[in-house]
C-alpha cells in the first residue's frame, strides 16, 4: 500500500514540504545563522503595517462573508429539495469562474467609467464618479466574492445535520419562531459558522490576485509583501521570513481551531 | 413552515441580493467581450467580435492557450493516476502511518499559495525548471493532487471492497480485480477528479507568475500582467472562452457523478 501512495507522496514532498522548508531556512540563514530578518518582520513599520492591515481585511471580510452567507445557507436549507439545489448551484457557479477572470469582472464594475458608476449618474444620483475600486474597499468587495463559496458550504452542510423535529419541538412547547431560532437552530449551527469563518479568514490571510490588481498599490497584503521582496527587491531572506510568519499564523490558527471541530469538516470533507 | 412572515420576506429579499452579488460579475463579463466599443461601456454600442477576433490573430495570446492547454492536460495525465493510487492505499490501509500521509497530500490546499509559490521558485531557481514545461507541469500536478485525492476517495467510500475480496478469491490477482472490478465503479469520481484538476491547472495564476516565462507563460499569467497595465477587451473574450470551458466541464463532471448516486 505505501508503494501505491509513494508517487504522490513524493510529488507533494518534492514541491511543497521542500520548498516551504526551503524557505524556513533561507528565513534563518544568510552566510551563518541570524534572526536579522525576523527582527525586522516585527520591528520595521512596513512589515508591522501591512500584518495588522492583512489580519484587519481578513477579518472585516470574514464577518461580512457571515453575515451575507448565513441568510443564503439558511434560505437553502428551508427550502424544498428542487430550490436548494438551484441556489447552491448559483453559489458554485462562480466558484468555478478563474479568481483573475472575477478580478477583472470587479474592475469592470467598480472602476470610475465602470459599470456601477455610468449607472449611477445615469440616474443622476452622483455627478461625479465613485472611488470604488484602487483601495480596500474594492478589495473587500471581490474578496468577499471570491470567498462567499467556503462560508455556505459548510454552513449548509452544518444545517441540513440539525432535526426539523427540534424546532417544532420548540414550537409546540410555546416558543415562538425567534426564540426557536436563538436557542435551538443557531447554536447547533455554530459548528458549521466556526467551519467557514475558519476557512474563509485564512484563505484571506494569502490572498494575492485580488488585493495585487484592485488595490491600486496602497493596499499592502502580507502576500504582496512576499511577492515584493522577491520581484522587485531581491530581498530572499525576508521574503521568507514573511512567509514563514504567515504560515505559521495560518497553522495555528487551524490548531485552535482543530481542538473546537474536526478539521475535516473544515477542509470540507466529511 | 412556508408562512409569508415579515422575518421571511425580508429572509428572501436578503437571500435575492446576495445571488445578485454572487453572479453579476460571472455574467457581466460576456456583454463586455460582446462589445464594439474601445472603452468599457455599459449598454455595449454595437455587436461585434472584433474582441475575439483580436484574440485569436495574436501569436502571443495563441503561444499562451497552447501552453496553457498542453499544461492542463498532462496535469490530468499524471496528476490522475497518482491521485487514484494514492486513494486506493489510503482507503485500504489501517496504518496510522497512512492518516498522517493523508493529512500531507492535502498540504496544497491548506499551505497559502502565496508561500508555495515563493518556495517552489527558490527550489526550481536552483534546479534550473524556471521557465520550462516540466516545472510548470510539476507544479499544477501538485496543486491538481488534492482534488483527485478528495473525489477519488469519496467514491471509494460508497464502493464495498468485498466485491474486489470476492473476484481475488476467484483468482485474479489484485491489479486485475482492482481493474476488473473497482475501477469501473470508481469511474465517475475518478473522471470528476480528473476535471476538477484540469480546471485548477487552467486557472492556476499565483505560482504561474513565479515559476513561469519565455515562450512558455500560461494565459492566466498574460492576463495578469495585461491587467495591470491597462483594461484591454480582449481580455474579456478570454475570460469568457475560460468560463464557458471551465462551465461545460463541470457540468461533465457533476452529471457524471449524479449519474451515480
Amino acid at each position: 500500500m505505501l508503494a501505491l501512495v509513494s508517487p504522490a507522496l513524493l510529488v507533494i514532498l518534492m514541491l511543497i514540504v521542500l520548498p516551504v522548508g526551503w524557505l524556513a531556512w533561507q528565513s534563518i540563514y544568510h552566510d551563518g545563522f541570524t534572526l536579522e530578518n525576523y527582527r525586522r518582520v516585527f520591528t520595521e513599520d512596513v512589515y508591522w503595517r501591512s500584518f495588522a492591515l492583512t489580519f484587519e481585511i481578513s477579518l472585516a471580510v470574514t464577518l461580512i462573508a457571515l453575515l451575507l452567507g448565513y441568510p443564503l445557507a439558511y434560505l437553502a436549507n428551508s427550502l424544498p429539495k428542487g430550490w436548494s439545489i438551484l441556489i447552491l448551484s448559483l453559489v458554485l457557479l462562480p466558484f468555478w469562474t478563474s479568481v483573475l477572470v472575477r478580478a477583472y469582472a470587479w474592475l469592470a464594475l467598480l472602476q470610475r467609467t465602470g459599470v456601477i458608476n455610468q449607472f449611477l449618474r445615469y440616474l443622476d444620483l452622483i455627478s461625479e464618479p465613485l472611488a470604488l475600486v484602487h483601495n480596500t474597499f474594492g478589495t473587500v468587495v471581490a474578496t468577499v466574492h471570491i470567498l462567499l463559496p467556503f462560508m455556505v458550504l459548510p454552513l449548509y452542510a452544518t444545517m441540513q445535520k440539525i432535526p426539523d423535529d427540534l424546532m417544532q419541538a420548540g414550537a409546540s412547547l410555546g416558543a415562538s419562531p425567534s426564540l426557536t431560532f436563538f436557542r435551538v437552530f443557531l447554536p447547533l449551527s455554530l459548528p458549521g459558522v466556526l467551519a467557514g469563518c475558519t476557512m474563509v479568514f485564512v484563505l484571506c490571510l494569502g490572498f494575492y490576485i485580488t488585493p495585487e490588481l484592485l488595490g491600486g498599490g496602497r493596499t499592502v497584503m502580507v502576500s504582496m509583501l512576499v511577492s515584493r521582496n522577491v520581484e522587485l527587491y531581491n530581498q530572499f531572506g525576508a521574503a521568507s521570513a514573511v512567509a514563514v510568519v504567515l504560515l505559521l499564523s495560518v497553522l495555528a490558527i487551524f490548531f485552535i481551531v482543530s481542538r473546537f471541530i474536526s478539521l475535516d469538516r473544515v477542509l470540507g470533507q466529511k | 413552515m412556508m408562512r409569508a412572515s415579515p422575518a421571511r420576506i425580508v429572509l428572501f429579499v436578503v437571500s435575492a441580493l446576495v445571488l445578485v452579488y454572487l453572479i453579476l460579475p460571472v455574467l457581466i463579463i460576456a456583454p463586455i467581450s460582446f462589445s464594439s466599443a474601445r472603452f468599457l461601456t455599459f449598454p455595449p454600442p454595437s455587436f461585434s467580435l472584433r474582441w475575439y477576433q483580436q484574440y485569436v490573430s495574436n501569436p502571443a495570446w495563441m503561444q499562451a492557450t497552447r501552453v496553457t492547454l498542453t499544461v492542463a492536460l498532462l496535469t490530468v495525465l499524471i496528476a490522475t493516476p497518482l491521485g487514484v493510487a494514492a486513494a486506493y492505499a489510503i482507503s485500504q490501509s489501517k496504518l496510522r502511518l497512512m492518516r498522517l500521509i493523508h493529512m500531507t497530500l492535502l498540504l496544497p490546499l491548506v499551505v497559502p499559495i502565496i508561500i508555495t509559490a515563493v518556495g517552489i521558485f527558490f527550489v526550481y531557481a536552483r534546479v534550473g525548471l524556471v521557465a520550462t514545461m516540466p516545472g510548470l507541469v510539476l507544479a499544477n500536478v501538485m496543486l491538481g493532487l488534492p482534488y483527485v485525492l478528495i473525489s477519488v476517495l469519496a467514491g471509494l467510500q460508497s464502493f464495498d471492497p468485498a466485491q474486489e475480496m470476492v473476484a481475488r478469491s476467484l483468482g485474479m490477482n489484485r491489479l486485475r480485480s482492482f481493474f476488473a472490478v473497482t475501477l469501473p465503479q470508481i469511474k465517475s469520481s475518478v473522471v470528476a477528479g480528473g476535471i476538477f484538476a484540469f480546471i485548477s491547472a487552467m486557472d492556476e495564476t499565483i505560482v504561474a507568475l513565479f515559476i513561469s516565462g519565455g515562450q512558455y507563460q500560461p494565459l492566466t499569467k498574460r492576463m495578469f500582467t495585461a491587467l495591470r497595465d491597462e483594461i484591454d477587451p480582449t481580455i474579456a473574450a478570454i475570460s469568457t472562452l475560460m468560463t464557458a470551458a471551465s462551465f461545460l466541464l463541470v457540468l461533465l463532471a457533476t452529471s457524471r457523478q449524479g449519474k451515480k448516486t
